[in-house]
């Protein structure tokens, strides 16, 4: 084999074309990483998920909670999808998150993208159910209420709120959402029966505001200031407020004879 | 001891050889490639049938679960890729014992092994660029440039710098060794354009394009094979008549330096894969597998029958 040899003029030659190369790839990587990591922020992670930042850097994107999702409701990201690559989500209308006690895809996780610090799967936030108050059959007067029916913390993560209505017997029942205590499992969205489902899950961010910490609630402490607004003294007597009627019209129809 | 240097007839005896072999000797001279297929759609196949067709060693124990980049065998052996997890450490990430363990078994096995073992008998995608690389030979592809093969290595620089610039793991994100996976087991995204991406690359850009210049992943493993690596191709110099067939056939031919192989009596560069090319087809049979520490006592035995 002949020794090649090279000039100094070739070898810086060969050097610039390496540099070439390699700048217009890691150009093009930084795109596509750019273009992965700004992807819809609409995924909703398993139970456990660290916040999506940190998730995004944790996953290792290897779908052993996709395996062992009893229901088969995770699934992994494909590429060229909306999603970022490889990652797991699940989409609740097709199926929701059947919130197992024991947390399998959480246990599964072999980098703590889900984290182990998760021990009840009700105190998961994957994130939190919102109401289309214009389309839910509910707060339109009919008898719906099936998410609160269904959704596993009812009466907590979604209460029903009675309200007379003067022009009906009937009164009408809005479910309403509480995000203390809303897994975010999507039960509600896959059973909402109208056409479009009138209540659905997002992430957090995308639906929950921040009040901000200069805003203060004086009702709710005692302050120099605050001291001013409060009525001093026992209300008098003569002025009492006046009393909520003992049956709101509708709201014990089935009992006042009137069907 | 007398070393003899080979002829150009000696040359031209051995590849009248090859020439001359029978179709049942050119089969069998194919059979590290026909292994290697087995292993790569084997350990698919383990993924895919414990993903789909709840594949178990026991009641309640899945076969292999995950992806080549973090996996469990049988419940108990935890297995992950050391280079996925070097990148989500860089990005300032703190992560589970689990994975940590996984990748430090597997960068064990390939330590002793030999790294690029990965690329030749695991890797998926080096199925593409086999045949990527196959259809080149016979259409006779001409090429058009030459890039140094050690871009690779700046390949594999670059996505440790942008996993720690970024913060997300920079290769990861964008390897068609992960998507080829993912999709196959998990379902089908649009990773096989990136492939079909990779297939033309290879076949009508640059010669071994993928696996042989850019692959960060081989570059990982190129390097950490490259002084601990038992399992190494043999080389004895004795017998060798430098008819080039091996070098010809070799992925990365830049390992076949027979001149400095002849001196360590092995092919020592981390980048050889052990993809099983050569060393079947040496009509002299002076490539062959062969454990690192049993290679000089081979060779001294095949001197002394020489002389």
């Amino acid at each position: 084999m002949a020794e090649k040899t090279t000039t100094r003029r070739e070898f810086l030659l060969q050097v610039a074309q390496g540099t070439a190369v390699a700048a217009t790839g890691a150009m093009l990587w930084l795109y596509m990483l750019r273009q992965e990591a700004r992807a819809h922020p609409y995924a909703l992670r398993p139970p456990g998920a660290l916040p999506e930042p940190d998730f995004l850097a944790v996953c290792i994107k290897c779908g052993k909670c996709v395996n062992d999702c009893p229901y088969d409701t995770l699934k992994l990201a494909g590429a060229g999808g909306n999603l970022p690559i490889g990652t797991p989500y699940f989409t609740p209308r097709d199926i929701p998150c059947y919130l197992c006690p024991h947390i399998p895809c959480m246990k599964a996780c072999p980098t703590g993208a889900l984290s182990p610090a998760l021990k009840n799967i009700n105190d998961s936030r994957m994130g939190l159910a919102v109401i289309d108050i214009e389309n839910c059959l509910s707060w339109r007067g009919l008898r719906c209420e099936i998410c609160h029916r269904e959704c596993p913390l009812k009466g907590k993560a979604i209460t029903l709120e009675t309200h007379p209505r003067p022009i009906s017997k009937h009164a009408m029942f809005y479910p309403i959402v509480h995000s203390d205590a809303c897994t975010g499992c999507g039960i509600c969205e896959k059973a909402c029966p109208t056409e479009e489902p009138a209540i659905r899950v997002f992430p957090h961010k995308m639906v929950q505001g921040k009040i901000g910490e200069h805003y203060r609630l004086g009702w709710t402490f005692d302050t120099e200031i605050t001291q001013d607004f409060k009525p001093s003294g026992p209300p008098a007597t003569g002025g009492a407020p006046a009393k909520p009627p003992k049956k709101a019209p509708g709201m014990d129809y089935l009992n006042e004879g009137g069907l | 001891m007398s070393s003899i240097e080979p002829t150009r007839q000696d040359a031209q005896a051995s590849l009248d050889k090859i020439r001359a072999r029978t179709l049942p000797q050119r089969l069998w001279s194919w059979r590290y490639i026909v292994l290697r297929r087995v292993s790569q759609l084997g350990i698919l196949l383990m993924f895919f049938g414990t993903a789909h067709w709840g594949w178990q060693v026991a009641k309640d124990v899945p076969l292999l679960t995950g992806n080549l980049s973090a996996s469990k065998f049988a419940g108990i052996l935890p297995m992950a890729d050391p280079f996925a997890v070097l990148q989500i450490f860089l990005t300032g990430h703190v992560l589970q014992t689990e994975v940590l363990l996984g990748a430090g078994i597997v960068f064990a096995f390939y330590l002793i092994l030999g790294g690029r073992v990965y690329c030749a008998w695991v890797c998926p995608v080096n199925m593409v660029t086999d045949l990527a690389n196959w259809l080149r030979m016979r259409l006779d592809v001409r090429p058009i440039f030459h890039i140094t093969r050690n871009v690779r290595y700046l390949m594999l620089a670059a996505a440790l710098v942008l996993s720690a610039l970024t913060g997300v793991a920079a290769f990861e994100w964008v390897s068609p060794i992960g998507m080829m996976h993912r999709e196959i087991i998990f379902g089908l995204g649009l990773g096989f354009i990136a492939l079909l991406a990779i297939f033309l690359f290879d076949l009508l850009i640059l010669k071994n394009g993928w696996c042989g210049h850019l692959c960060p992943l081989g570059a990982f493993w190129s390097v950490v094979g490259r002084h601990t690596a038992q399992l190494r191709v043999r080389f004895d110099a004795r017998t060798c008549t430098h008819c080039g067939e091996c070098a010809r056939v070799c992925p990365e031919p830049q390992v076949l330096n027979l001149k400095k192989i002849a001196e360590t009596g092995y092919v020592y560069s981390g980048e050889c894969s052990n993809c099983g090319r050569c060393s079947p087809l040496c009509p002299e049979g002076s490539l062959a597998f062969d454990l690192r520490p049993l290679i000089r006592r081979h060779n001294e035995r095949s001197a002394r029958v020489v002389s």
